[in-house]
């Protein structure tokens, strides 16, 4: 009995084959072990990789033209798919019709229980550049034989008729696009000013400490709406985008500042600095060879958690229609239809684009939180 | 301490002026210069402006001279109180903005008082029981809190009370009878009872927060030998905890308040909107509509003044409860 025990081999062993693998691991292997870790953040990279193809092929998914707009259609209520026919998987709506209430004169539409419009993927819809450059019109749904301008609303339509999920899928992409060009600002600021605080110290210190402290004490939404209600109202789309997203990232350099600030204080004193500034490495190598890969992971876990904040901004800029304005297409010019509470009470699914929202918002909290804690895999 | 009581008033003081420049800069930014617009504005209504009235127009605000004159004529103006006339109501700015700026303040004031309400015992009963069932709940819950923008939130219970319990108007902060009455007791109680509506919906964002920080702080805390020592020493649970490694974890809790404020103004004007409270939030927002950009960008100032003087008040009572900030503060000095 004794000799069985002591013929076990010891069970050290496993334990020290992946302090083996630990050791030799690289960097961004441990960040990346330390990360799969944290269940809520990896689910979180699934539906913001999810987003992204959204954003990346926002046309395909839009099966209807988000521009054109039927008075005829307005306010319809969602349309659920039926998944399977008699047992088989072929899935099918049924028409709409749409009547005036001889009473009320409210539009209401009654499903044609008798028809069965057959949906069909990779379907033939409305033209368009995918990334602007290749010519297509290709979708992924559509209906057999008949336009899905007149005959698919998966969450129903708008006021002017339009399909809402098509449109969805569109404002995904501006919305979601904005929080990345802001972040992608804001880091720019950040980085220099918090590199140059960081660096220098001293009085440049000082003053751009006592900046961020005076940006930081302003209430931001109101000074936006300033800003932002300056905007003519004639500018294009594009220019648009471009102004909100700076007026966005006006914030978020803030915070970035003083997460660089912070790291390259802690740096500076450190043994691998010095031995670079002793063998006579210039001081932009040492930023950008040296220093600068040794907090890159912070950096992104603190634009990661950045990216909520624009998101929210640019909503609620938007809702009150300050920010992107009618042609364009965004979350908050989507959610602006909800504002009147008479109209929410009636058609409901108007406020289905709230839902993008909060799980955009939740997911790259999540995210940014997974990725702060992998980004020091040694503590 | 005294130092520093200076330091912050000094500090304080520079807000307002960096704010000043940035209200004045939205002042200046549409095209055209506020007397054109007002004249415009004016002749919209039908009544006419001469062409000498408007010249001493001009002159009052300084706008045939430089930025900068232009800029200082502005501040004078506007320390003497004299903050010019709101176009659309063709009334004077102070006037409009009435009792709206306080609501303001009260409004905020509230959310921060149930922030911290329910963060603290929730951040510290998470703290306590780690990775328990409440922990989890809560926690979820926070982060609900973070990400759902309080407009929407707003919109939500509004939806809620509208289909389900048929509520017409949730929101305002009075009852129909109090909307034009003066202050008395009466009204005064009236408008407490209509606060805890906007506090939470706008303290939830902010409780989300502040529980994660206090759950994180009274967790580097509980690590500490002394909580061991005194509860081997047989002290009871609750004043463990509550005595020392909480009133220590508060600290960081504490200093967060300097950020929070700002930014439960900042959103109390889009919940006032949505819930049509009778703040300056409305008020901006038509006045940026009409394009009456001196009107908001007074409104702009104002709100950053009474935040600077919120913050201020709020470091002065964070330095009155904590010893080791006063203490600090003349050991630095």
């Amino acid at each position: 009995m004794t000799d069985a025990v002591a013929n076990i081999p010891p069970v050290v062993l496993p334990k020290s084959n992946a302090e083996d693998r630990i050791s030799v691991a690289t960097q961004w292997q441990l960040t990346w072990w330390r990360f799969r870790k944290h269940r809520m953040a990896m689910i979180a990279a699934v539906i913001i990789l999810g987003f992204y193809i959204v954003i990346l092929f926002a046309e395909f998914f839009a099966y209807s033209n988000p521009r054109i707009s039927n008075e005829e259609l307005s306010l319809l209520p969602p349309q659920p798919i039926h998944w399977f026919d008699e047992g088989k998987f072929s899935p099918y709506v049924h028409p709409v019709v749409g009547k005036r209430d001889p009473k009320t004169f409210k539009k209401v539409y009654k499903p044609d229980l008798e028809t069965k419009a057959r949906i069909v993927f990779w379907a033939e819809g409305f033209e368009y550049k995918l990334w602007g450059l290749i010519p297509s019109n290709r979708h992924l749904l559509g209906i057999e034989g008949l336009p899905p301008e007149e005959s698919l609303f998966l969450i129903g339509t708008d006021l002017q008729g339009r399909d809402l999920f098509s449109r969805l899928m569109i404002a995904t992409r501006t919305s979601l696009t904005i929080g990345l060009v802001g972040v992608v600002l804001s880091l720019f600021l950040g980085i220099l000013l918090g590199g140059i605080s960081g660096l220098y110290g001293g009085a440049v210190d000082d003053i751009i400490q006592r900046f961020i402290e005076i940006v930081r004490s302003i209430p931001t939404i109101p000074l936006w709406m300033g800003l932002a209600a300056a905007m003519p109202p004639t500018w294009p789309v594009t220019r648009m985008y471009f102004f909100i997203t700076i007026i966005i990232s006006l914030i978020g350099w803030t915070v970035m500042a003083r997460v660089v600030r912070g790291r390259f204080l802690s740096l500076r004193t450190e043994d691998f600095v010095t031995a670079a500034e002793l063998s006579g490495a210039s001081q932009l190598r040492i930023i950008f060879r040296h220093m600068v890969p040794s907090f890159l992971s912070h950096i992104i876990a603190a634009a990661t958690l950045a990216i909520p904040a624009m998101i929210i901004s640019e909503t609620s800029l938007s809702f009150l229609g300050l920010g992107l304005r009618a042609p364009a297409v965004s979350w908050g010019v989507l959610l602006q239809q909800a504002q009147n509470i008479q109209a929410v009470a009636i058609s409901p699914w108007l406020m289905i684009p709230a839902i993008p929202v909060i799980l955009a918002i939740l997911a790259f909290n999540f995210l940014g939180d997974g990725l702060r804690d992998a980004a020091d895999p040694y503590g | 301490m005294i130092a520093y009581l200076v330091r912050r008033i000094f500090a304080g003081l520079l807000t307002i002026w960096a704010a000043s420049i940035l209200s004045f800069i939205v002042i200046q930014l549409p095209p055209g210069d506020y007397v054109t617009a007002y004249i415009a504005n004016l002749q919209s209504t039908g009544s006419v402006i001469s062409a000498a009235e408007a010249q001493a127009l001009r002159q009052q605000y300084g706008l045939d001279q430089p930025v900068y004159v232009q800029y200082f004529k502005w501040m004078g103006l506007m320390l003497q109180g004299n903050f010019g006339m709101a176009m659309e109501y063709n009334r004077p700015v102070r006037e409009v903005i009435g009792d709206r700026l306080v609501l303001t303040m009260v409004v905020s004031i509230a959310a921060i008082v149930f922030i911290w309400g329910i963060a603290l015992p929730i951040g510290i009963y998470s703290a306590v029981y780690k990775y328990s069932i409440g922990d989890y709940f809560f926690t979820f819950l926070a982060f609900l809190g973070i990400g759902i923008p309080n407009f929407m939130l707003a919109l939500v219970i509004l939806y809620v009370g509208f289909k389900y319990f048929h509520v017409q108007s949730i929101g305002g902060l009075f009852s129909q009878e109090y909307l034009s009455a003066p202050w008395s007791v009466a009204k005064f109680w009236d408008m407490v009872k209509h606060l805890p509506l906007p506090a939470v919906i706008l303290g939830m964002a902010g409780i989300g927060e502040l529980v994660r920080i206090m759950r994180a702080n009274l967790l580097d805390e509980l690590r500490k030998p002394y909580v061991v020592t005194a509860r081997a020493k047989g002290l009871s649970l609750t004043r463990v905890i509550l005595k020392y490694p909480v009133r220590a974890a508060l600290n960081p809790f504490a200093s967060t308040i300097g950020y929070i404020f700002p930014y439960v103004v900042s959103g109390s004007i889009i919940v006032s909107l949505v819930l049509s409270l009778p703040t300056v939030g409305p008020l901006l927002f038509k006045a940026l509509i009409a394009q009456d950009l001196f009107l908001a960008g007074t409104i702009l100032l104002l709100l950053a003044i009474m935040t600077v003087i919120g913050t201020l008040i709020s470091d002065l009572i964070l330095m009155w409860i904590d010893p080791r900030i006063r203490m600090g503060m003349e050991g630095s000095n």
